[in-house]
């Protein structure tokens, strides 16, 4: 039976460094290639001596595939093709291929300039691993060899976020990579046709979360800036530069707007100018009605946010900050919330995902005292919210995704292992399907059952479907006969008549013989006579014929009739009929051995 | 398989292929030359053409002076004009499956094919095809609806006079057909039809055909298209180009290996090189405006003017053209050049890469930022004001019939310091000026088609090598005014399947094999043998299921065994159900160890057997029959593994 394997390198049982390991139809493919936001040491990165000890991953990998910019998707790319050695091809959408090299070198300047680690991929390292990489576009069939092809889907989580359909033979795959299954102020939702894949690989982020309208939580976000701001305190936003802090930006500029605000909004990185050029040239991937109203209005562009300069963090007054990275690892964000954490009356709104680890993480837990580099300890004293602006499906998200695909089974990675098990519960429960919740290095087998395509001679099928007319009847179904020729690589189905006269062969006649004895007294011919009349009687819709030369023919069923030598009565009646007849044959010979109904004339 | 070919122009096509079970319309093009019989609608009152005098027949007997109108000798119908629409008496277009667009010139019919037809199909484009097809259709419209003209000509259209009239109008074909131009509710309702597609995306039609749209090069989302079944495969090629213009470049290699490719969309102007007249554009330009006259480029808006802003760019610095300013007037204008920005993903590679930086692809969002292009929707309102001469105008349309390319032709076309440079090839230059004459202004005509030429498209046709050819008739021969050029058609082996106005051709097909598929359970169950060296064979029973033009076998469903219950056992004396013949045994059996066994297995069973060379008779004994049935499983097993052994008998 064929398998499809699967084997998390990161993501399985966890969030952060996503690398999904696929075997499917003889060819192997990495899905998203990604760091782990909690580690500084080798757990950074996958382990990619999984796949080989020694040498470079080439030879071992027929393609990757990036789901989208996100560091923990493409995080340990540069590692992988440079300092590991990939030099086949990478796929990504355009607009990641556009923005993932830019927080590529962000992150290697946070890791070796400011930390100063060395052994780390260079520039030239993030430019000649994007030389590798083939740009998809939605929903275009990309053929990588002649038997693996690949075909994207929107998923909405970022700007170029894609889900990946991949296909060898019958076979096939979704991974979902992240995605969002509702739309937000910027992007659209999630979507795919019902193409019912082998598996389907699905993000679990928020597995066990049925998250409220999203216009419930926009009025809680705005609320609770808003009351900060009007008892003069300074709110910090830590977002990653591209994401959620567009759609953000967009309802913090609206509500501005409306309220007629004058407290400053910040942001916090360079990146905001060129992100947002990054919006407007890909509009394209962004939501209905802003890819409508772009000629006329483009709401990428904001009036009422300004960039950021680090002496603002200490001016007076209330301010509104968004400020990079978004789990408070590293940066400028974890700088500002340094000063601003000693004032109660500041807030901190942590509007994502934070990965365990980080100060995101632990502040969100509730721990107060932070142990700081140098043995310091920060004493939090602001208002820390969460709100779950991230653009992942939630529970209800990940089963209508699974309705919209219908795939035969599911496995769940890029989720924590308990959460996991409580939808794979519901999964299971609704949809019948095994779903599997691998753990980093474990192997998950799904087999797979395909079936074999072959060449039917069109003269075959058309008799077939005359004689079978449009509807199959499923009480009676009709036996088709054919054979089947396997010649090199090709199969045709072709009838049996046919295949004779493709491969030269003369044909074998099977003919059953068969005596029966019958007590009839009457001249043979009389006998037969009688025969052909009972036949009649009995047989309708059969031809039958009565021969001059003493036989009857039940269609191609020859019947003959000769005395017995011993006793003029008993007839030895001989029939015979060829294999094709097999059926109406012995039933012939069932029927005449209960010999001949009287009456007959 | 049968081709219905709609339109009789070569680069606006609509052709209607019947493939399979499937109904599929390739392009929907509009034939707008037939506008060149109608006198010029102004948007601001022309005394001169209000003026024109009416058109007499020599005799006398005909006077439509409402309706025809003389100017330089030629005869105009005064009225709004018309289009020429695809033929739609030649098939019921109810029966449209489904509409494949290629380009955004290629699709201007589409509101009156999918609205007054009763069509009730999809039509699939790509995205930059349908905004930019969107911008077009609505520019037609808004240039026919606010000159709206109270009367509309149609006594000329009568045989009898039309037969009487001068010139052109005389020879105009189904002029009975003509149509005015839809309403902006006829095209919103139209393109909400369209379901866009990415270039190799596959669509699967009724899962009898497969439909995928490959990059054409020619323009922003320009598609050829293959139609294929898993043994046939059907190439559409339209408008195409191999030139370095923006659009992504031509994908030519999955052409190859079509059983027919319908080809259309060469260009019209085979000996214009598009370079060249490139050069000859800005040079011409250049004079003029050092002259102090006006330029007027009557164009579409959106296409070429892309690469001209692009050459022009590169061309004001240097030419000292830098304060001279350059106008953009069309309703569209605006979406059109913000339109052009943000379709990253279909443009070739070097405006790509801009992208990623990010800057914009095109360079005339710095001249805009500049201040050098400015674009209005009309010469009313603003640019009234801020109109400065000398100046340069793009506007449409290149008919020279409507769009407010007409201001301006009144405008500057009584001074010789102005010049009218030509770089649309969808109209004779010279027809398109007639209403206009006598003119002062100075004529330039470098149309610029950056389409395949006959040198292009054989070597195409060389490298992918379809089976049959199926053109134009108009390209199996060389122009007229040019009868000795052979170099200016399609020479090829075999002859191409040439098409006009209302042909039906049958393609060339033979269709002998159909994709079915093997259920595992039954695949698994097959006894193979091999016969010859390389090829095996196996007998196969099975179920057919046909659902959605997808075929599958399935093994056999075996009968539930029978109760023993007392009405079951009459079941027998029924007649067995006539059925079709059953698989002939191929080969011959391997005898001896096919009896041994079958002896092994009912000693009794087998009296007498008699052989010859391809026959095998088994005689059976009185009660023998059931047993043989329920050996027959077994006979059939070993008689499929047959040939093997053939020889010894």
């Amino acid at each position: 039976m064929p398998e499809i394997k699967v084997t998390p390198l990161g993501a399985g049982q966890d969030v952060g460094r996503s690398c999904i390991l696929v075997s499917i139809g003889g060819k192997n493919i990495m899905l998203d290639c990604g760091m782990h936001m909690g580690y500084n040491d080798d757990r950074r990165f996958p382990d990619f001596s999984y796949i080989t000890q020694n040498g470079r991953l080439t030879e071992f990998l027929d393609c990757v595939i990036i789901s989208h910019f996100h560091l923990d998707h493409c995080g340990a790319l540069p590692f992988m093709s440079e300092m590991v050695g990939y030099d086949g091809p990478i796929y990504m959408t355009h607009p990641t291929k556009a923005i993932c090299p830019i927080l590529l070198e962000d992150f290697r300047k946070i890791t070796v300039d400011k930390k100063g680690e060395t052994n780390f991929f260079t520039s030239q390292m993030i430019k000649d691993c994007m030389k590798k990489v083939v740009p998809l576009n939605l929903h275009q069939t990309v053929q990588v060899d002649d038997e693996l092809e690949i075909k994207a889907y929107y998923a909405g989580h970022v700007l170029g976020a894609a889900m990946v359909h991949i296909k060898v033979g019958s076979e096939s795959v979704v991974y979902t990579g992240d995605y969002n299954m509702t739309p937000d102020r910027h992007l659209g939702a999630a979507w795919i046709d019902k193409c019912r894949p082998d598996l389907l690989i699905s993000e679990s982020t928020y597995a066990t979360t049925i998250r409220d309208s999203k216009r419930c939580r926009e009025r809680d976000f705005l609320k609770k800036v808003h009351e900060s701001i009007e008892r003069g305190g300074k709110v910090l936003i830590p977002v990653f530069a591209l994401g959620r802090a567009q759609e953000l930006c967009i309802l913090l500029e609206t509500f501005w707007e409306r309220m007629n605000l004058k407290a400053p909004i910040y942001f916090s990185t360079g990146l905001t100018e060129k992100a947002n050029h990054y919006y407007k040239l890909f509009i394209t991937w962004t939501n209905q009605k802003i890819r409508k109203t772009f000629v006329q209005r483009n709401m990428f562009e904001f009036k009422h946010i300004k960039a950021f300069d680090r002496s603002y963090a200490d001016n007076p007054g209330p301010m509104v900050v968004f400020a990079t990275p978004g789990m408070l690892h590293a940066g400028q964000s974890l700088q500002i919330f340094k000063k601003w954490a000693g004032n109660e009356k500041n807030m901190v709104i942590m509007p994502g995902y934070c990965v365990q680890g980080t100060i995101g993480h632990k502040i969100l837990n509730g721990q107060r005292k932070l142990e700081m580099e140098g043995r310091s300890t920060l004493d939090v004293k602001l208002q820390v919210e969460y709100m779950s602006f991230s653009a992942h499906a939630d529970a209800k998200g990940i089963m209508q995704l699974i309705r919209m695909a219908e795939p035969r089974n599911m496995l769940l990675v890029h989720g924590e292992a308990v959460k996991m098990e409580f939808l794979k519960g519901k999964i299971e429960q609704e949809f019948s399907i095994d779903c599997h919740m691998p753990a980093n290095g474990e192997t998950v087998a799904v087999t797979t059952n395909p079936s074999v395509p072959v060449d039917i001679s069109l003269n075959l099928l058309k008799r077939e479907m005359a004689l079978g007319g449009p509807l199959p009847d499923p009480k009676k179904p009709r036996t088709m006969h054919g054979t089947l020729i396997m010649k090199e690589n090709s199969l045709k189905l072709v009838s049996s008549e046919q295949a004779l006269k493709e491969l030269g062969l003369n044909e074998h006649q099977l003919r059953f013989t068969c005596r029966v004895q019958l007590q009839d007294p009457h001249s043979d011919s009389d006998t037969l006579h009688r025969i052909y009349t009972h036949l009649k009687s009995v047989l309708k819709g059969y031809t039958i014929q009565h021969l001059p030369d003493g036989t009857v023919m039940v269609e191609s069923i020859v019947i003959k009739v000769s005395s017995c030598a011993e006793d003029a009565n008993t007839k030895v009646l001989l029939l015979s009929w060829s294999y094709q007849d097999e059926d109406l044959g012995s039933f012939l010979s069932t029927l005449l051995k209960k010999g001949l109904p009287s009456g007959l004339c | 398989m049968k081709l219905y070919c709609l339109s009789g122009h070569p680069t606006l096509p609509c052709n209607v292929l019947k493939f399979k079970s499937t109904t599929i319309m390739l392009d929907c093009g509009l034939d707008t030359t037939s506008v060149l019989n109608f006198l010029p609608l102004p948007l601001v009152h022309s005394p001169r053409l209000s003026k024109l005098p009416s058109w007499v027949s020599k005799d006398g007997t005909i006077n439509l002076e409402k309706e025809l109108k003389e100017c330089a000798g030629r005869v105009f119908v005064d009225s709004q004009p018309e289009f020429c629409l695809p033929e739609r008496e030649l098939l019921d277009l109810s029966t449209v499956d489904v509409i494949l667009v290629s380009n955004y010139h290629c699709m201007m019919a589409l509101p009156y094919i999918t609205e007054h037809t009763g069509f009730t199909g999809t039509v699939y484009a790509t995205e930059p095809t349908l905004q930019i097809g969107r911008l077009l259709m609505e520019e037609l419209v808004t240039f026919m609806e606010r000159v709206p003209k109270a009367q509309s000509a149609t006594c000329w259209k009568n045989k009898e006079i039309q037969r009487m009239l001068p010139g052109p109008l005389k020879d105009a074909v189904d002029v009975w057909t003509w149509k005015r131009s839809y309403s902006m509710q006829e095209v919103n309702s139209a393109l909400s039809k369209v379901q866009l597609v990415g270039y190799s995306q596959k669509v699967e039609l009724f899962g009898a055909v497969q439909v995928s749209p490959l990059s054409s090069g020619y323009s922003l989302g320009s598609s050829n298209w293959i139609i294929q079944s898993h043994h046939e495969k059907v190439s559409y090629v339209s408008g195409s180009s191999l030139l370095t213009t923006h659009p992504q470049p031509m994908d030519q290699s999955s052409l190859k290996n079509s059983d027919v490719l319908i080809l259309t969309g060469l260009t019209q102007m085979p000996t214009a090189n598009p370079d060249g007249m490139l050069g000859e554009f800005c040079s011409n330009l250049a004079m003029t405006i050092r002259a102090g006259g006006n330029v007027l480029v009557p164009c579409y808006s959106s296409g070429v003017i892309y690469d001209l802003l692009e050459c022009l760019y590169q061309f004001i610095d240097n030419a000292n053209l830098g304060t001279t300013p350059f106008y953009f007037i069309s309703p569209v204008a605006n979406s059109s050049l913000e339109f052009s920005q943000i379709f990253a993903e279909w443009l070739c590679h070097n405006k790509q890469s801009k992208v990623y930086l990010p800057e914009p692809p095109f360079p005339h969002a710095e001249l805009i930022q500049t201040n050098k292009l400015k674009h209005y929707s009309s010469i009313h309102g603003d640019f009234s004001s801020e109109f400065r001469q000398p100046c340069v105008v793009f506007t449409g349309h290149p008919s020279l019939r409507f769009g407010d390319v007409v201001h301006f032709m009144e405008l500057w076309g009584k001074s010789s310091l102005n010049t009218i440079i030509f770089t649309e090839p969808d109209f004779s230059y010279l027809d398109a000026l007639a209403p206009y004459q006598p003119l002062a202004m100075k004529c330039v005509y470098c149309p610029i088609d950056t389409r395949l030429n006959f040198h292009q498209v054989s070597k195409l046709l060389k490298e992918v090598q379809p089976l049959h050819v199926v053109c134009p008739e108009q390209y199996t021969q060389p122009p007229q005014s040019q009868a000795h050029r052979s170099d200016l058609m399609l020479e090829l082996h075999p002859p191409p399947m040439p098409y006009r106005r209302c042909s039906v051709l049958n393609l060339p097909f033979r269709r002998r094999y159909e994709r079915v598929y093997i259920l595992p359970e039954l695949a698994n169950s097959l006894v193979p043998s091999e016969i010859k060296p390389g090829v095996s064979l196996a007998t196969v029973s099975a179920v057919l299921h046909s659902k959605d033009n997808k075929h599958t076998l399935q093994s056999v469903p075996k009968a539930p065994p029978a109760p023993p219950s007392k009405k079951r056992k009459r079941v027998p004396e029924e007649p067995p159900v006539l059925l079709g013949p059953k698989p002939l045994l191929s080969g011959a059996v391997p005898l001896e160890a096919f009896l041994a066994t079958l002896q092994k297995v009912r000693r009794d069973l087998i009296v007498v057997f008699r052989i010859m060379s391809c026959n095998t008779f088994l005689c059976c004994k009185n009660k023998c029959e059931e047993s043989v049935r329920r050996n027959k499983q077994f006979i059939t097993c070993r008689a499929e593994s047959a040939g093997r052994t053939r020889s010894w008998l």
